[in-house]
């Protein structure tokens, strides 16, 4: 019999840079391999999105606003913090089911991602801007811009590496988002989340929901508040829900198949793109 | 001048065009000075000395403006050598009350007029009211523009208003009121300055104070120019006055060296600058206070008015 | 009176006190040796030279003189560096060594902006809020860059050259240290850096961070010399790369000394830049714009705006108000916080460069 008692961690979401229980008051047992109960997981429902809506909404002109030199210090100290914490997240990968080695070699990846990003954030717009040579007199120049709030349906089978390789992108471009974390791999999530609040992240820009995918994928892409959803996974039926119920506000969707995460190739500025909107300006010149 | 000789609008209303980004540039530039010791305590004291202390609210009484004066010639009698507040700034039906409390004083005593905040009445009602406070003994009007027909590009008409005014004041000198938050670009704040000093203005006033935003250190800096011009011009000194919104000695100190760095050494004096403020007065006491005794102070120990 | 001629009275009345930014939480040592292969020896020849304060004439500290056998030796180990370490090093490990040298700089930026206005006389205003700032944020820049630069070129595959010479002036020691060092590092070349004579300190300081932020041994060197550490630096043979700051004269030295020896060079020379003012311009944001171009760090900038060109029609009020705005600039110790301008022992380019400006009228 162990002399100390363990005091059990309480899984809540992340909105508006506080930790709110679901306001629904439900849960889902989050199981071991053995059937062991491991933690009650907040059972997210469509007024914790609302909620979270509306807070990504509040944060995104200030996080637009910001220079891109000062997002890409936040980011590179979102990987400061993670690494701070590794062995945290070793151990919450390893109660979700992988090896020391995979969940050791996972952590790593995911700092080594954020600090990728990072690197992007003061240097996308220069590889996808372009000033064109009209034939009329105007100076003509195409930039990107973020395009809003982005709804994050996460990678299902990776927690954190995953998790972390959608969410990224997104606020590397400005964006803010509300994502609904893996319902098998929840753990991470909620503790990412606190790494974010610790990481002069403003409140809002990233919110974090645990439930069930069913019975919020068409939250996530009717709100008409939104600007883009990102899909993880590869049923098809779900997928063409989320394209269909996008048209009601011209949302842009991205469906992203499962794939290997820890892959370099699965790093790249396109990603960044896939949230942002080319505005292209023509501006009269000559007397 | 034109044809007949009569002076027009267009005849000395010419504003240059202004450089948002290099005013902002400009005043983060000059809020980096850093001003300690000596040069601190000076300017905390003079900018006591130039402070129009004020009460401007619907509830306002006979009792709570007779409070204002005492504070007005006690600012805090334990410490010697302070200076007095230039004045008290009051709106008209309290003007008697104040003048009984201030006379014999050094301290004068301004009152809004114009139906403050809003200026939304007639000329004659206007007029009327300014002619009333200066009779009650009121030595300085705080009129406002009319903003609306400012914007509406009838500039003439708030021209000839504000002339209107000053003449009704008489031997009291006129404060014009612009309420720059209402003015949205600083070119328009510019060329409010230059009507407002081309139609008789003693000084050119920032804000009513009612609305935000108040007075910013931007828009001060181009009425600043507005008046430096002018001197250059004629060779006359116009005031400016500066209020709400500027509750802490830093940023009064920062005001100082805007003033003291535009237009030069001339306009520190009360009679060319004014705060308008009522919590700025403990700020700078206690500021003055934790200069001289070594030790941070606590707003418990001053009196709130 | 006529308009053109009043001049405000800016001083008379409160006058600012002295607002001395403290040294006491610096660290500076009384000798400095040269950086080569990620340690600190002592010059060949055992001669070293002292760096001065320009505004009292003290001397601070005394730095190496590299002799050619160190220049040697400064070369060697930045190609073994090369060839056994990062030229071997997957980009991103590199990116995080820079972020690494960054993100320290951020940590010691009070002390770096202290001793770049002890060595070199300027304003610790400047040092604090721009130099040692953008130093930073250059080299968080350039780490970014180490592991996408597939991206940077359109159609082309990059690699480095190798081994890079780097010649710098003073007017800024430090952040002309962060320009060279990090892109450099970046594409993957490993570096030899010489700052200026008068102002090495900052570079040495630098040295430290590099040091502590544990950069494999060699990568980065840099020693300290005078004309002829530089010259033995741009006639050694073992160097893939020049890049020179500095003044023309010697720009075209160097360029004439590589000629046909297949070295690759980038030369950043003087320059005579102009303002101009149009008559529809805010005069006054255009005075603060001249202000800033020729008085920015005394004018000691290659793209200062020594030049002035004005529409006729505003002349006289756009030199009135710049004679006006003039008397506002407050002169001294480099270490005060309230001053825009430093200060020398000798002859105040201030009052030179009024003369020169408004000869004509």
């Amino acid at each position: 019999m162990k002399k100390r008692l363990d005091v059990l961690k309480t899984y809540k979401i992340y909105i508006g840079g506080k930790f709110p229980r679901t306001e629904s008051g439900r849960y889902y047992l989050l199981e071991g391999k053995d059937k062991k109960p491991i933690a009650n997981i907040c059972r997210g429902s469509r007024k914790d999105f609302r909620n979270s809506v509306v807070a990504a909404r509040k944060a995104f002109p200030e996080w637009s606003g910001r220079t891109a030199y000062n997002r890409g210090q936040i980011l590179y100290r979102i990987a400061e913090m993670l690494e701070g914490r590794r062995e945290q997240f070793v151990s919450e990968l390893k109660v979700q089911g992988d090896s020391t080695t995979k969940a050791e070699k996972e952590v790593n990846i995911s700092i080594d991602r954020l600090i990728y990003y990072a690197g992007w954030t003061d240097k996308y717009i220069q590889i996808f801007s372009s000033v064109n040579p009209v034939a009329s007199p105007h100076f003509n120049f195409s930039v990107p811009e973020p395009t809003g709030v982005v709804a994050v349906i996460a990678p299902e089978e990776s927690g954190l590496l995953g998790l972390i390789s959608v969410i990224a992108p997104v606020i590397a471009g400005g964006n803010s988002c509300v994502v609904l974390a893996s319902h098998s791999k929840p753990l991470c999530a909620v503790s990412f989340s606190e790494v974010l609040h610790s990481s002069d992240l403003p409140g809002g820009v990233v919110n974090m929901l645990t439930g069930i995918r069913s019975e919020l994928l068409d939250n996530f892409s009717t709100h008409m508040d939104v600007n883009a959803v990102i899909y993880c996974g590869d049923d098809k039926k779900e997928s063409k829900r989320i394209m269909e119920n996008s048209s009601l506000n011209v949302k842009r969707p991205h469906i992203i198949n499962t794939r290997d995460w820890t892959k370099e190739k699965a790093q790249d500025p396109y990603q960044i793109l896939d949230t942002q909107e080319i505005k292209t300006t023509w501006h009269p010149i000559g007397i | 001048m034109s044809n007949n000789g009569r002076m027009v609008l267009s005849d000395f209303i010419n504003p240059p065009p202004v450089d948002q980004i290099g005013i902002e540039e400009r005043v983060a530039r000059l809020n980096k000075r850093s001003i300690k010791k000596k040069s601190k305590i000076s300017a905390l004291k003079l900018a006591l000395s130039m402070i129009d202390l004020t009460t401007l609210e619907g509830k306002d009484s006979k009792g709570k403006v007779r409070q204002l004066c005492n504070k007005a010639l006690h600012l805090h009698d334990s410490f010697p050598d302070l200076p007095h507040v230039a004045a008290i700034c009051v709106y008209p039906p309290m003007v008697p009350t104040a003048v009984e409390c201030l006379s014999g004083s050094n301290v004068k005593v301004a009152s809004v007029a114009t139906a403050f905040p809003s200026g939304m009445t007639s000329l004659q009602t206007k007029l009327s009211e300014v002619r009333r406070v200066v009779r009650m003994g009121a030595d300085e009007v705080d009129m406002v523009i009319s903003r609306g027909a400012f914007l509406r590009g009838k500039y003439k008409f708030v021209f000839d208003e504000i002339a209107s005014v000053k003449e009704a004041c008489g031997e009291a000198h006129l404060k014009v009121i612009l309420e720059t938050g209402e003015l949205n670009t600083l070119d328009n704040v510019r060329l409010a300055s230059d009507i407002a000093i081309g139609a008789g203005a003693d000084f050119i006033k920032t804000s009513t104070g009612k609305i935000q935003p108040a007075s910013t250190q931007p828009v001060a800096l181009v009425m600043m120019q507005a008046i430096r011009d002018h001197y250059f011009k004629t060779g006359k000194k116009v005031g400016l006055k500066a209020a709400g919104g500027i509750s802490n000695a830093k940023t009064a100190i920062q005001y100082l060296v805007l003033v003291k760095e535009t237009l030069g050494v001339d306009w520190l004096t009360p009679d060319l600058f004014r705060f308008g403020a009522s919590s700025l007065a403990n700020d700078l006491l206690m500021q003055i206070l934790k200069q001289t005794e070594g030790v941070y102070q606590s707003a418990n120990y001053f009196s709130k008015d | 009176m006529a308009t053109t001629e009043k001049i405000l009275d800016f001083n008379s009345v409160w006058e600012y006190s002295p607002a001395p930014e403290s040294t006491d939480h610096i660290k500076l040592d009384d000798k400095y040796d040269l950086f080569i292969n990620g340690e600190f020896v002592a010059p060949k020849n055992g001669k070293y030279f002292r760096t001065e304060n320009p505004a009292t004439g003290k001397k601070i500290a005394k730095v190496a003189e590299a002799s050619k056998a160190d220049v040697d030796n400064a070369v060697r180990a930045a190609r073994t560096a090369y060839n056994k370490y990062w030229s071997k090093m997957p980009a991103k490990e590199r990116s995080k060594y820079i972020f690494r040298i960054a993100r320290i700089m951020q940590e010691r930026s009070r002390e770096l902006s202290v001793i770049e206005s002890l060595d070199g006389g300027k304003p610790i205003r400047e040092s604090r809020d721009i130099d040692i700032p953008l130093s930073a944020a250059h080299f968080f820049y350039y780490a970014g860059w180490a592991d996408k630069l597939e991206y940077a070129f359109p159609g082309r595959k990059t690699k480095p050259l190798g081994v890079a010479g780097q010649i710098i002036p003073w007017n800024f020691p430090l952040l002309m240290a962060a320009w060279k060092i990090a892109p450099a590092l970046a594409t993957g070349n490993t570096v030899v850096l010489k700052p200026a004579e008068t102002t090495p300190l900052t570079a040495m300081k630098l040295a430290e961070i590099i040091q502590e932020a544990d950069l494999p041994p060699g990568v980065v060197n840099i020693i300290t010399g005078a004309g002829e550490t530089g010259r033995a630096i741009v006639n050694h043979p073992g160097l893939d790369k020049i890049a020179f700051t500095g003044s023309t004269v010697v720009g075209k030295y160097i360029q004439k000394t590589l000629a046909g020896t297949g070295k690759k060079y980038s030369l950043e020379l003087g320059g005579k830049a102009a303002n101009i003012i149009f008559e529809e311009a805010d005069i006054d944001q255009a005075v603060e714009g001249i202000i800033n171009a020729i008085f920015f760090n005394q004018g000691h900038v290659c793209c200062a705006g020594s030049r002035l060109l004005i529409q006729e029609g505003i002349a006289d009020e756009v030199v009135h108000k710049l004679k006006n705005r003039m008397e506002t600039l407050i002169i001294g110790d480099p270490l005060d916080k309230k001053h825009g301008y430093r200060s020398y022992q000798f002859e105040s380019p201030i009052k030179k460069n009024k003369r020169t400006c408004l000869s004509r009228y």
